[in-house]
């Protein structure tokens, strides 16, 4: 079974974005608390995107897909154009620093990491694609 | 996406949050906390038992105040979190770093004890 999704880079879209996560995932996640993970971890991947790849201009676009190969397993995959924003080249800021420097960010790329078993990053006809595997059985 | 009624009882300002906290509505929280603390409060209430969804900029937002709070001797309890949104704030392990209660009686109970 696959879902497809296509969002402009505004974050007033995020809420349409989860929505459309939560609604393909209903049967195939059963933990409300697992779902909310995801549709998090999902969230915190496209405002990053919108926010630092895509400086928020509606007219450029995100696709996700959403993938479940097997039971238990879900791939989902954000395709963009332009600069690659890969959160595995930044550090995880400590906690502590955080709260210092009273930075209201930077706490996404820690969440997507906790959450999500495999972040990777490829190009696939000269498209960024970013694909995220979780295990939820 | 999100609203913030803001209401006075036994002398702490509730600010109840009301449907999701995203990257675009994470303001309006800011703003309210802001002005909260703008007029004066030094006992702060959340109640999130209507809060739907919070993403890291909502946290960020709570985790902003806390050196402030300190410094300025104001105290603030978040209470009555749905089970999926605790968990958010326990996967980075916020949970520990903010006042966090069951329910409104004992935020109101925790309020009256903590020291800052």
């Amino acid at each position: 079974m696959s879902y497809q999704y296509s969002i402009g880079c505004s974050l007033e879209n995020l809420k349409g974005m989860r929505d459309f996560v939560r609604k393909s995932l209903r049967s195939h996640v059963a933990s409300d608390v697992v779902l909310n993970e995801i549709i998090l971890a999902l969230d915190e991947m496209c405002s990053n995107l919108m926010i630092h790849a895509h400086h928020c201009n509606p007219d450029h676009r995100l696709e996700m897909s959403i993938d479940v190969p097997q039971k238990g397993k879900v791939v989902f995959e954000i395709m963009d154009d332009g600069e690659m924003f890969d959160i595995n080249r930044f550090q995880e800021p400590k906690i502590d620093n955080l709260i210092h420097e009273k930075r209201k960010g930077g706490l996404g790329i820690r969440l997507v990491k906790s959450i999500m078993d495999e972040v990777l990053y490829v190009k696939r006809n000269g498209r960024n694609v970013c694909r995220l595997t979780k295990q939820v059985a | 996406m999100v609203h913030i009624k803001r209401l006075q009882e036994d002398g702490a300002d509730i600010l109840a949050v009301i449907g999701e906290i995203d990257a675009s509505s994470s303001i309006e929280l800011d703003l309210a906390i802001a002005k909260s603390v703008g007029e004066g409060s030094t006992r702060i209430l959340v109640d999130c038992s209507a809060l739907e969804y919070i993403s890291s900029a909502g946290l960020g937002v709570f985790m902003s105040y806390i050196e402030e709070f300190q410094d300025k001797k104001i105290k603030m309890v978040l209470f009555g979190m749905k089970e999926k949104v605790a968990n958010t704030f326990q996967i980075l392990g916020l949970a520990d770093l903010l006042h966090i209660s069951l329910n409104k009686q004992d935020a109101k109970k925790m309020l009256n004890e903590l020291s800052v």
